[in-house]
């Protein structure tokens, strides 16, 4: 083994490929080089990072070290009959699929791409499409493996250490580096659903069928046109599915993927082309209206078929903006940030409007909570795009809405502290090495 | 003794592509004795493998590369009541230059690379013999193929453990059981794996170990991972001196 287990790189970037800069990387495969890690970057700062699907800067630590825990993705047991999974934090979620499908498991709720790892499911206290049954990924988490720099190891569930149980989940690997986590899976009878796609042309029909929906159905979302006005402002595609009970229990095919291998040129994404996009994708679903058979792949992760489709985007990367805000309050605000998106002409094609549920997420930095979430990608135009999400700011605060860590590469220290009312109580439990850009630029 | 639940001996059982290879096996039944220095770490991945579906996980903490470690392989193959598959996948790369320099060294590798290898195979080979069955499969490399600067001490105890799999391969081929040499190219180390690809020559250690797996069944004494290889290294022995000694590799 070399010195120094650390080589400066500056070509691990995050989703968003808007920031580019000088880290010092480890990747090591055993957790037991874990305390060494910490201690070889207790002069700097250190964050331990996963497959890097969060968009902003989250998983970056500028000048300082990164520990990728990609290496790490050992199974440490599983329990057949109740379903209850431990496994280290650098395993992904598309790992555990493979491994638990074929066994008539799920994972209680998973986001949208199946590319990220346990740690950083954990960290984000990510969310999915049965959000409005499951609650957030951290209400499945029974305990977890937690390193500090102080050299100290923790086995952390809720009734132990609640405190530090509710700082780390959604804690954006702050309070130290989680090594391992036990999750409560989910019994599937299939790994098909039937998937039922309604298009809805303006915000009162999505309202409708997302309340008729939350009883009847165990995953709802919907994909938005941000990019059109007038008669088709607000239209939309609204899928909504339950699992099968057919006994099929095929698992997904990670080698079947189709790579984007370059940047595509800055010219490709205009306003022209993204409508002209929006149209010929709203037509294709009005096209499938109605229910139908499909594999959970398809259905959950549409993108993970293309790896590496951030590069759309260009060189200078992309920004997304998911904001959630009150239900009360929801109907005027998305109006108008969808009518502010509208006018601007900078919208993508990849927006998601959904509707969360009332179970609590039980992190003190969890993003989830009950209202509706809009998540929106916008190509980096550099100013005028940072204007514009400023200008959403806006109405997302006065609204008394959030917006979300893990996608974020932008929010103001002000928008943070109003997103999260409890940063000050977490502050009580970040591990002094552990940082990032996020947390430099929000909280320091 | 062959069919679902295979006996396997897997030698540097902590290498990156051993585990990729054992994961594998794990999920079709296999019973392991795996072979490693560090115990805790043995542990961590016989747990893995169990849950993974293998029947049968016993670690051995031994360093293969000490002298007459190879007596202990009658004891590992009592253990599992015979030999499906042996994997030999230790071995340490060595920096060319430093080589070079220290004599020491270069001694060190040749028994961890080659000495001490030759006798785990011969040992292999007698129980094969035995059993008139099985396969024996040794992580080789392309830097065998053809002595090139860079690394030809390390290429030099590869190269030599490949003549040796072939003649076990050729003296096992009458009876039944197999032997054979796997050369992978350029493998995607933990420390590069997971960032951006560093070119389509590139492989991870699940593409070679689909490779060993595959190797373990059917097929020659001498396999390319990724088989691409096969077709780059008859273009690099095959070409004239001249060209050959104007290349840095």
């Amino acid at each position: 083994m070399s010195p120094t287990p650390f080589i400066s790189r500056n070509d691990v970037l995050s989703w968003g490929r808007v920031h580019r800069q000088l880290q010092e990387v480890a990747a090591p495969r055993f957790c037991d080089e874990l305390p060494a890690l910490l201690d070889g970057s207790a002069s700097t700062s250190c964050l331990a990072i996963g497959l890097r699907r969060s968009y902003g800067d989250s998983c970056l630590n500028s000048g300082g070290a990164v520990i990728n825990m990609g290496g790490l993705d050992r199974l440490i047991a599983f329990d057949e009959t109740t379903g209850m999974l431990r496994a280290e934090s650098g395993a992904s979620l598309s790992q555990i699929l493979a491994f638990a499908v074929p066994r008539g498991w799920f994972l209680p709720t998973t986001p949208g791409s199946r590319f990220v790892t346990l740690g950083g499911a954990i960290a984000n206290d990510v969310h999915g499409k049965n959000h409005h049954q499951a609650g957030s990924f951290g209400c499945h988490v029974s305990c977890f493996g937690l390193l500090r720099s102080d050299g100290s190891s923790h086995v952390v569930t809720k009734d132990n250490q609640p405190r530090l149980f509710a700082a780390t989940i959604g804690g954006i690997g702050l309070t130290g580096v989680i090594e391992w986590a036990e999750i409560q899976l989910q019994r599937i009878g299939s790994a098909y659903l039937d998937v039922e796609i309604i298009p809805y042309v303006g915000l009162d029909e999505f309202w409708t069928i997302a309340e008729e929906s939350v009883g009847k159905f165990e995953h709802t979302v919907s994909w938005i046109d941000c990019s059109s006005r007038g008669a088709n402002f607000g239209r939309g595609i609204f899928s909504r599915a339950n699992w099968r009970e057919d006994e099929v229990f095929t698992p997904h095919d990670d080698q079947a993927w189709k790579n984007v291998p370059f940047d595509a040129p800055a010219f490709l994404l205009n306003r022209f082309s993204v409508a002209a996009f929006n149209e010929l994708y709203f037509r294709a679903s009005k096209a499938k209206t109605g229910i139908a058979r499909q594999h959970y792949a398809p259905f959950f992760y549409p993108l993970d078929a293309f790896l590496n489709w951030n590069r759309l985007y260009g060189r200078r990367g992309m920004f997304q903006y998911q904001c959630v805000i009150p239900a009360d309050e929801a109907r005027v605000a998305i109006t108008s940030l969808l009518d502010g998106i509208a006018r601007s002409g900078q919208a993508s094609f990849l927006s998601v409007l959904k509707t969360f549920g009332e179970r609590a997420s039980p992190g003190l930095l969890s993003f989830p909570r009950p209202g509706v979430t809009l998540a929106i990608d916008f190509p980096n135009r550099g100013v005028d795009t940072l204007n514009l999400l400023s200008r959403l700011d806006v109405i997302v605060s006065e609204a008394g809405g959030a917006l979300y860590p893990a996608k974020d590469g932008r929010l103001s220290p002000e928008m943070f502290r109003r997103s999260f009312p409890r940063w000050r109580e977490f502050l009580e439990h970040k591990d002094p090495i552990m940082n990032s850009d996020f947390w430099r630029r929000v909280a320091e | 003794m062959t069919g679902v639940n295979k006996g396997i001996i897997i030698l540097g059982a902590a290498s990156a592509i051993a585990e990729a290879a054992a994961r594998i096996w794990a999920a079709q039944g296999a019973r392991f004795v795996l072979v490693a220095r560090d115990p805790r770490r043995l542990d961590v991945i016989a747990s893995d493998l169990k849950t993974r579906g293998a029947v049968e996980v016993a670690a051995v903490a031994l360093d293969c590369s000490k002298l007459n470690a190879d007596v202990e392989l009658d004891a590992m193959v009592k253990k599992l009541g015979g030999l499906d598959i042996m994997l030999l996948a230790y071995g340490t790369l060595g920096e060319q230059k430093r080589l070079e320099a220290d004599p020491d060294a270069v001694r060190e590798l040749i028994q961890t690379d080659f000495a001490s290898a030759v006798a785990w195979c011969l040992a292999a080979s007698a129980v094969l013999e035995r059993q008139r069955s099985g396969a024996l499969l040794v992580i080789g490399s392309v830097a065998g193929d053809r002595g090139r600067r860079s690394n030809f001490i390390y290429g030099a105890c590869k190269g030599g453990l490949a003549r040796l799999v072939e003649g076990i391969a050729h003296k096992l081929a009458p009876i039944g059981a197999r032997a054979v040499i796997v050369k992978p190219g350029f493998i995607k180390t933990p420390m590069t794996a997971a960032f951006e690809k560093r070119g389509l020559l590139w492989a991870k250690p699940e593409a070679v170990a689909r490779v060993i797996v595959k190797a373990a069944e059917r097929g020659g004494p001498v396999v390319y991972a990724p088989a691409f290889w096969r077709w780059i290294m008859l273009l690099i022995r095959h070409l004239p001196t001249f060209i050959f000694n104007k290349l840095d590799i």
